[in-house]
């Protein structure tokens, strides 16, 4: 028993550090606390019509996803072709929430790389995006018909979570409602 | 020549300038502030606590929690905030419940496990010396 302790011991060091190396990549992202309860409640001014408020009791009766995103973001431009291909299937209402960014430079990201949002929102100095609990750039957060967070997904989006998890759930609700 | 040599190290200071310093209405206010941002983690540089982090979200954040101190939030409230936004994760001492229990308990554990094969050697060792049937080395 003594002889064989030192390697039962390393292998399952070796199987716990295995372990720790797959999940390294996700490792930093946190479980949100918000999921399951109402988005929490906001009043910002359109990104391209600065007087006019949004608040999210404007988006009830239909799911759609809140996509923090920032002209500083550089996984936000990775991001983009998957939410332009999102936004051409027409299955769910993007909303870009715009954060701790300037609106000139955010209108010039949009002009430069092309703007697939049904409405763009702005959070100039991040309030919001602290009570979404956003720490990352880009974060996205699917909202159901009621108001409530059913999902959130931080770093880039991708076809795998786009399909698996966003429109799975979105496709889920409007079954729900018919 | 000496005075060259101290406006260089003095301008090694020069970082600080960027940060505007946080002003504080009391000794006790501040006391309060320094002890919660160091408790709370910053969730961009999550191997600092929010004191620490250059982070522009532990900017804010230092910015809100000197904002709910001064409206006269008490400390639970103000980690309520932050753990009602972030989760657990952003206390360094995560409540004991359900889902943090092992957290809390693995140091204990691994201690009694070593205790138990310390003590499970010296035994063995003990029985060694005195030999099987009873006879010491001679």
């Amino acid at each position: 028993m003594s002889r064989t302790l030192p390697l039962t011991i390393f292998v399952l060091l070796a199987a716990l550090l295995a372990f720790g190396l797959r999940n390294a990549d996700t490792k930093t992202q946190l479980p949100s606390p918000l999921i399951g309860k109402a988005v929490p409640a906001f009043r910002l001014p359109a990104l391209f019509e600065p007087q006019r408020m949004v608040a999210p009791d404007d988006f009830l009766g239909e799911p759609y996803l809140v996509n923090f995103w920032a002209s500083w973001c550089v996984t936000c431009r990775v991001e983009h072709p998957v939410i332009e291909q999102l936004a051409r299937s027409g299955r769910v209402k993007i909303i870009g929430l715009n954060f701790r960014d300037a609106p000139e430079d955010a209108k010039a990201w949009l002009q430069r790389f092309g703007d697939p949002y049904d409405l763009h929102i702005s959070d100039l100095d991040g309030r919001v995006s602290i009570d979404f609990g956003v720490y990352a750039a880009p974060e996205s957060f699917l909202v159901d018909p009621s108001g409530r967070i059913v999902f959130k997904h931080l770093g880039a989006l991708t076809p795998d979570i786009v399909a698996n998890e966003i429109l799975a759930r979105v496709d889920a609700m409007r079954a729900k409602d018919s | 020549m000496k005075r060259l040599a101290l406006l260089l190290w003095l301008l090694l200071a020069w970082p600080l300038a960027a940060q505007e310093p946080l002003v504080f209405d009391s000794a006790d206010q501040q006391a309060r502030f320094e002890q919660l941002t160091r408790e709370l983690r910053c969730l961009v540089c999550q191997n600092q606590s929010l004191s620490d982090s250059d982070a522009p979200l532990a900017h804010d954040l230092r910015e809100e929690i000197l904002a709910m101190l001064r409206a006269g939030h008490s400390d639970e409230e103000i980690k309520r905030f932050l753990v009602d936004r972030y989760g657990d994760f952003v206390l360094y001492r995560p409540p004991v419940k359900g889902n943090t229990l092992l957290l809390w308990l693995t140091p204990l554990l691994l201690l009694a496990a070593g205790a138990a094969v310390v003590g499970f050697n010296i035994r063995r060792r003990g029985a060694l010396l005195t030999g099987e049937d009873g006879d010491s080395a001679s």
